[in-house]
C-alpha cells in the first residue's frame, strides 16, 4: 500500500510523517511521531483515552484517519505542561489524587481542559456529561470531577 | 487487504465522479464514528474513502432566504450546538443531534451520517423526520431532493442511488408558535443507543395544534413518520384524550424487534409513553415562541 506524506501542526510544532491511507490518527501519534501519551483504549471511540484536539475541537484519535491531519492543527497531552511546569489542571490531578491506574488520565486532562477553554465556569453537572466519553475503569470519577471544579476555580482568580 | 485510497476532494463534482467511479468499494468520510469502527471491525473493506469535509457546502450552516436553515451533512454536532440561533429555532432537532455520543464524537459526527449510516435507531433522524426536512442529494445524474423519511430503505441502507451522496438537510421556516422536541429511552442516563425515539414537531396557535410531526425511531426497521399520531394531535388542544389517540397511534405503527435493549411489548408500550412526553416539551417551548 503506497504511504501517504501528512504535513501537520502538532502541539505548536509543524510536523510531517508518513502513514497508510486507513491508519487512525492515534496510529500515527503512537507510532512514527513517538507521542505514546495517547492510549488506546477501546479503538472504537467509547472510551476517550485517546481524546485530542483537531482546531481545537475535541476528538477521539482513534476515531480520525491519520491522512486526515493534513494542514490542520493538532493538540495531544504531550503539549499540555509547559516544559517543567504542569498546567493547572495536571498538577490538581496530583495534588487531589485524581487518578488511580493513570490510563484514562491524558484523555480526562485534554477533555477537561476542552472543557475550560470553551466554559470557563461549569457545573458539576456540566463537567460529568462533559467527561462522560471518557472512562475510568478504576471508576475514581468523583475525585477526577472535583479536580476540574477545584482547577476551574482558581483558574477564574488567577485570571482577576 | 485491498489497496485503499484517500481522497479529500474540495468540490462536489470531483467527489461524485470519484465515488461513482468506485462503485460499491467507495464509503464517504464524514465524521467517521461509524465508518472507523466497521473499517477496524472488517465489517466494511474500502478501496476508496471520499472525504467530504473539505467541500464547504458539507460543512456550512445557513439560514435561507424564507427563514429556514440549510445544514450541509458533514456539519459535526458540536459545530451545530454552537451555531448561534440555529438551537433556539429547532431545540428538538438539535438535542437529538446533540445526543449521538460523547462530546469526542459530537466534535466528529455528522446529521449527514446518522442518516446514511441507516440505523433504525440514529438519534438525529426521527427529530429531522418530525421536522419535515428535505435532503439534498447528488450523484452522476444531477441534483434531487428527498423527504428524509424516504432515505432509509432498511437497517443499514439507504434510498440513494450509486454514486449519489447528499449534500444537506433543509428545514422549512418556523410559523409563530411553533417549536419540537426529541426524546429517546435508554436504560442507562447517557451514552447508549436508543431503545425507542421519539421527534415531535408542532405549531399551537391560541392553545389549539394547528400543525404536527411525529417521527418515531428504534422500532421498525427504519425510522418512521407517523402520520396518525400527528392528525390525533392537530385540532386539539393537546388534551388527555388527542395525547391518548395519539400515544397508540404510535404503538401500532411499531414493528419493533426484541432484543437484550429491550421487548417487543417494552418498546411498543414506551412509544405510547413517549410521545406523551416529548409533545408535551415541544408545546411549552412553543408557547413561549
Amino acid at each position: 500500500m503506497a504511504k501517504v506524506h501528512v504535513t501537520t501542526t502538532i502541539n505548536g510544532e509543524p510536523m510531517e510523517y508518513l502513514c497508510e491511507p486507513n491508519d487512525t490518527m492515534l496510529d500515527a501519534l503512537r507510532g512514527p511521531l513517538g507521542l505514546t501519551g495517547s492510549k488506546e483504549g477501546c479503538a472504537s471511540g467509547d472510551c476517550g483515552a485517546c481524546s485530542i484536539t483537531l482546531d481545537d475541537s475535541l476528538v477521539c484519535s482513534c476515531l480520525m484517519l491519520a491522512v486526515e491531519a493534513e494542514g490542520r492543527e493538532l493538540r495531544t497531552i504531550e503539549g499540555m505542561a509547559q516544559g517543567d511546569k504542569l498546567h493547572p489542571l495536571q498538577q490538581k490531578f496530583l495534588e487531589m489524587a485524581a487518578l488511580q491506574c493513570g490510563i484514562c488520565t491524558s484523555g480526562m486532562l485534554i477533555a477537561s481542559d476542552a472543557l475550560l477553554r470553551k466554559n470557563p465556569r461549569p457545573s458539576e453537572e456540566e463537567v460529568r456529561f462533559w467527561l462522560a466519553g471518557n472512562l475510568c475503569r478504576c471508576t475514581g470519577y468523583d475525585k477526577i470531577v472535583r479536580a476540574v471544579m477545584e482547577t476551574a476555580a482558581e483558574m477564574r482568580e488567577a485570571a482577576q | 487487504m485491498t489497496e485503499l485510497r484517500y481522497l479529500a476532494p474540495t468540490t462536489l463534482d470531483e467527489a461524485i465522479g470519484a465515488f461513482a467511479a468506485a462503485g460499491s468499494a467507495a464509503r464517504i468520510l464524514a465524521g467517521g464514528t461509524d465508518l472507523l469502527v466497521q473499517m477496524r471491525s472488517g465489517a466494511v473493506k474500502p478501496g476508496l474513502i471520499v472525504d467530504i469535509k473539505k467541500i464547504d457546502e458539507m460543512t456550512r450552516i445557513e439560514q435561507t432566504a424564507d427563514g429556514g436553515f440549510r445544514i450541509g451533512a458533514a456539519v459535526s454536532g458540536m459545530a451545530l450546538h454552537d451555531h448561534k440561533s440555529f438551537g433556539k429555532i429547532w431545540p428538538g432537532v438539535l438535542e437529538a443531534v446533540n445526543l449521538i455520543g460523547s462530546k469526542q464524537v459530537q466534535g466528529r459526527a455528522s446529521a449527514g451520517g446518522n442518516l446514511c449510516n441507516g440505523s433504525p435507531a440514529g438519534d438525529s433522524v426521527p427529530a429531522m423526520v418530525a421536522a419535515g426536512a428535505i435532503v439534498t442529494v447528488q450523484g452522476p445524474q444531477g441534483r434531487r431532493e428527498m423527504k428524509v423519511e424516504e432515505v432509509p430503505a432498511g437497517p443499514g441502507r439507504t434510498n440513494l442511488k450509486p454514486g449519489e451522496i447528499l449534500v444537506s438537510f433543509t428545514l422549512p421556516p418556523r410559523p409563530a408558535g411553533s417549536s419540537d422536541a426529541y426524546l429517546r429511552m435508554i436504560p442507562r442516563t447517557e451514552m447508549d443507543i436508543a431503545v425507542v425515539g421519539v421527534g415531535v414537531s408542532l405549531t399551537l396557535k391560541d392553545g389549539v395544534c394547528t400543525a404536527a410531526r411525529v417521527g418515531l425511531g428504534a422500532v421498525a426497521p427504519t425510522v418512521l413518520l407517523v402520520e396518525d399520531a400527528a392528525k390525533a394531535l392537530i385540532g386539539s388542544r393537546l388534551d388527555d384524550a388527542a395525547l391518548a389517540k395519539a400515544a397508540s397511534a404510535c404503538s401500532a405503527a411499531c414493528r419493533p424487534i426484541d432484543d437484550k435493549r429491550g421487548t417487543i411489548a417494552y418498546r411498543t408500550k414506551v412509544a405510547g409513553v413517549l410521545l406523551k412526553r416529548t409533545t408535551a416539551i415541544a408545546a411549552k417551548r412553543a408557547s413561549g415562541n
